[in-house]
């Protein structure tokens, strides 16, 4: 039980020694545990120690490294996470078994065709409609999808999309993965009703290591939605996600995936989530990031067959002291390959935010275009938000438009709506709400849309 | 009783210029005004006053509304006491959907008036959804505008015409007790004229006082004005009757620069 840890709060872990000179809570020990409670097949045990040789391997970034120039994570204690605990789940009903707070929370329990419910590091709940079902869709956890279908897990999971040596995060990730959905959809099969993941943390001290894997098979037409919960205050003990998410979208194949994270305030959040796209497929993933202490998510879209396509809708709102730091990347790899990005930000207090968006058009990629468009809107005069485009292009017969900007709320705006008779701060909180509609509106599910407009608000007038 | 509109002697600085220097007007419930001159001599300035726009900045004077001081409240205040203010160019809130914003404002609106307190209701009720849409749809009707016009984002992509005619529709669910309409007649076809000007007309009665800017004479054809001011270098210059519109019509601002001088610069 990790009681100490719960004692332990932020101004007292900034002030304590570096991590490195405590013994880790991460080492080959807790991996053998992990991996003998999961029961994992033997190539998925030889993967965690592979992804463990290269977590040692891989330096701890520190912000002399370009990519991590803004983001300092030195206070976060790493050896004081507890990578798992070895519960023995209580399987639930549904979603009226879990906690108010996520009930409350959540836009899951709408009309699904399947719902995995994932407490800390363990699957809860798992349904899937008889119709799905009969076509062949899989969908489950990845612990369980190991075991069952090798062949498929294993030539998918941290190979192509998030190698285990993708990063410091997800080599670690790779070593201590927990829970984890996977979705195989067969070909040509399309599930017109959304599947939905959930995954939350029951107390402030559970940690999370979740991943997703999706397997959308040639011309396959799903729509997923992935998120994550939990319920920590600032001050509480320091908490992290380090998870991956990786989708497959074979030829014709058409996904729809919205990740959406709410992790609670004393969380650090770290994810790689990274899609193959086939021939002729085409993506629409949408981001929402509500919630962590700190985030740095690296998303990328490999437009790696020919008429593929990608759109990333992306939204993110902190406010206190968030600092919420999202990578994209365009990684155009064919011709006529198209992607098409909008990533809006608002902050408050003194909240933070980076924004890094990478285009690259490699010369193989001749006809294809690119957009991305990146705005902040800073409703505090701490808030700061940074925007740093970044464009290679190698192919000399494409289309390529990148914008960004940041700045506050636009005085005639609020002039027109006062003039109207609405107070200063509600007609703040229409122009943030209108701020997001662009964004909001395209997202496929309509509980989600919800969920998040009532979250933006909430956030508005805390 | 009435509302009254009192101007004083109203000095204005923009960006540190004076651009009005001692403006004095009243106006009434149920009395419409017309407000002439040239380019550039003020008239939106002293309407932008009026509204509480943060870049004005009143210098000397008083501006009263049935006596309580209207320089002392925000522009959500005045909006609630019923200064209602048609924009010259209305602005564009991309995202902020018609309908809502509406609802919101005229419930923001009732509700100080309810209280008598003008006091703000901020994240208060809402009206009934039921009883906002009936308004809605007689107001729209009565503008002859499509019932769907109010699912777009406010103003925004509105044609001139369909910026103009939406300030009106604001003005008939707010009800104001004065209101202050620059240059609602510019951009307008023949049409619209005539229907943005029957829609004035039939909220004007007896309930509100209008301040009618425009530089044209057009506009006049259909909303009679029972009095007209000529706003020069930052003044009223010349107060009559409805005749004085033609005496311009006919000699247009020159005369008035004879008589005036011309603007001073600087
Ligand atoms: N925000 C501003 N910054 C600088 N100068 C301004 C500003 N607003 C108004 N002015 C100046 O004040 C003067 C009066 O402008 P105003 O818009 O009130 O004129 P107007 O009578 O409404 O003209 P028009 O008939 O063209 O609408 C002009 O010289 C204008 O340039
Ligand atoms: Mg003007």
């Amino acid at each position: 039980m990790a009681t100490s840890v719960r004692t332990v709060t932020r101004r007292i872990i900034t002030t304590a020694a570096p991590a490195a000179d405590r013994p880790d809570s991460f080492n080959p020990e807790t991996l053998e545990r992990l991996s003998a409670w999961k029961q994992d097949p033997e190539w998925v045990r030889e993967k965690r120690r592979l992804a463990w040789r290269f977590y040692g391997e891989i330096p701890m970034p520190t912000t002399n490294d370009e990519e991590w120039r803004r983001t300092d994570i030195r206070p976060l204690r790493l050896n004081q996470i507890v990578p798992f605990t070895p519960d023995t789940p209580t399987p639930l009903g549904g979603l009226r078994d879990t906690p108010r707070w996520v009930q409350d929370t959540t836009a899951g329990g709408g009309d699904e065709a399947g719902l995995l419910i994932h407490r800390d590091a363990s699957l809860a709940h798992a349904s899937l409609s008889a119709e799905a079902r009969s076509r062949g869709v899989i969908f489950t956890d990845l612990d369980s999808a190991a075991r069952q279908y090798p062949d498929l897990v294993m030539s998918h999971f941290m190979t192509e999309a998030v190698p285990l040596d993708a990063s410091k995060f997800a080599a670690l990730h790779g070593a201590f993965w927990t829970g984890g959905t996977f979705l195989y959809v067969p070909k040509n099969v399309e599930v017109s009703l959304p599947l939905y993941s959930l995954t939350y943390l029951s107390g402030v001290e559970r940690n999370s290591f979740g991943h997703v894997l999706i397997v959308a098979d040639e011309g396959s037409a799903v729509t997923f939605v992935n998120e994550q919960l939990s319920n920590g205050a600032e001050d509480a003990a320091q908490a992290m996600h380090a998870g991956a998410v990786e989708l497959y979208l074979k030829a014709g194949s058409l996904v729809r995936y919205v990740g959406l994270q709410d992790w609670g305030r004393n969380l650090w959040n770290f994810s790689v989530e990274r899609a193959i796209l086939e021939r002729d497929s085409v993506l629409q993933w949408y981001i929402g990031a509500l919630g962590s202490q700190l985030t740095k998510a690296n998303m990328e879209v490999a437009l790696k067959g020919p008429g593929a396509r990608a759109e990333m809708v992306g939204f993110l709102f902190a406010d206190g002291h968030q600092h919420l730091d999202h990578h994209t990347y365009q990684n155009h790899l064919s011709g006529l390959t198209g992607s098409d990005l909008l990533f809006k930000g608002a902050l408050r207090d003194r909240a933070r935010s980076v924004y890094h968006g990478l285009i690259r058009i490699h010369k193989a990629a001749q006809r294809s275009d690119a957009y991305q468009v990146n705005r902040n809107l800073l409703l505090s005069k701490q808030a700061r938000a940074d925007s740093i485009p970044g464009l290679e292009i190698e192919a000399n017969d494409v289309r390529c438009t990148h914008g960004a900007t940041a700045g506050p709320v636009e005085e005639e705006h609020l002039f027109y709506l006062m003039s109207r008779g609405l107070p200063r701060h509600e007609a703040e909180r229409l122009i943030v709400d209108g701020f997001f509609d662009e964004v909001l509106q395209r997202i496929p599910v309509e509980r989600v849309q919800e969920r998040l407009r009532a979250s933006v608000i909430r956030k508005f007038e805390a | 009783m009435g509302s009254e509109l009192v101007v004083r002697d109203l000095h204005v600085n923009v960006e540190g210029k004076e651009i009005l220097k001692g403006v004095n007007l009243q106006v009434r419930q149920g009395e419409v005004h017309a407000l002439m001159g040239p380019n550039g001599s003020g008239k939106s300035t002293l309407a932008y006053t009026l509204a509480g726009h943060p870049k004005y900045e009143v210098t000397d004077g008083e501006v009263l509304l049935d006596g309580e001081n209207l320089l002392e409240m925000g522009a959500d205040e005045r909006a609630r006491k019923g200064i209602f203010l048609a924009f010259q160019y209305p602005t564009a809130i991309p995202g902020v959907n018609m309908a809502n914003f509406l609802r919101t404002a005229v419930s923001r609106v009732r509700a100080a008036q309810s209280d008598n307190a003008g006091s703000a209701r901020d994240g208060g009720e809402l009206i009934p959804m039921r009883e906002f849409r009936k308004e809605l749809n007689s107001s729209l009707s009565m503008l002859k505008m499509e019932s769907d016009f109010v699912r777009r984002y406010l103003n925004d992509g509105f044609s001139g015409g369909e910026k103009k005619r939406a300030e009106i529709l604001q003005m008939a669910l707010l009800r104001p007790k004065i209101a202050i309409l620059d240059e609602t007649d510019s951009g307008l076809d023949i049409d619209a004229l005539r229907v943005v000007s029957e829609g004035v007309n039939a909220l004007s009665g007896t309930n509100l006082g209008v301040l009618l800017i425009t530089h044209y004479q057009r506009i006049l054809n259909y909303i009679k004005p029972n009095f007209i001011h000529i706003l020069f270098n930052g003044r009223v210059v010349v107060s009559g009757g409805p005749e004085l519109a033609s005496v311009l019509e006919e000699k247009g601002y020159d005369w008035v620069r004879t008589e005036f001088g011309e603007p001073v610069a600087g």
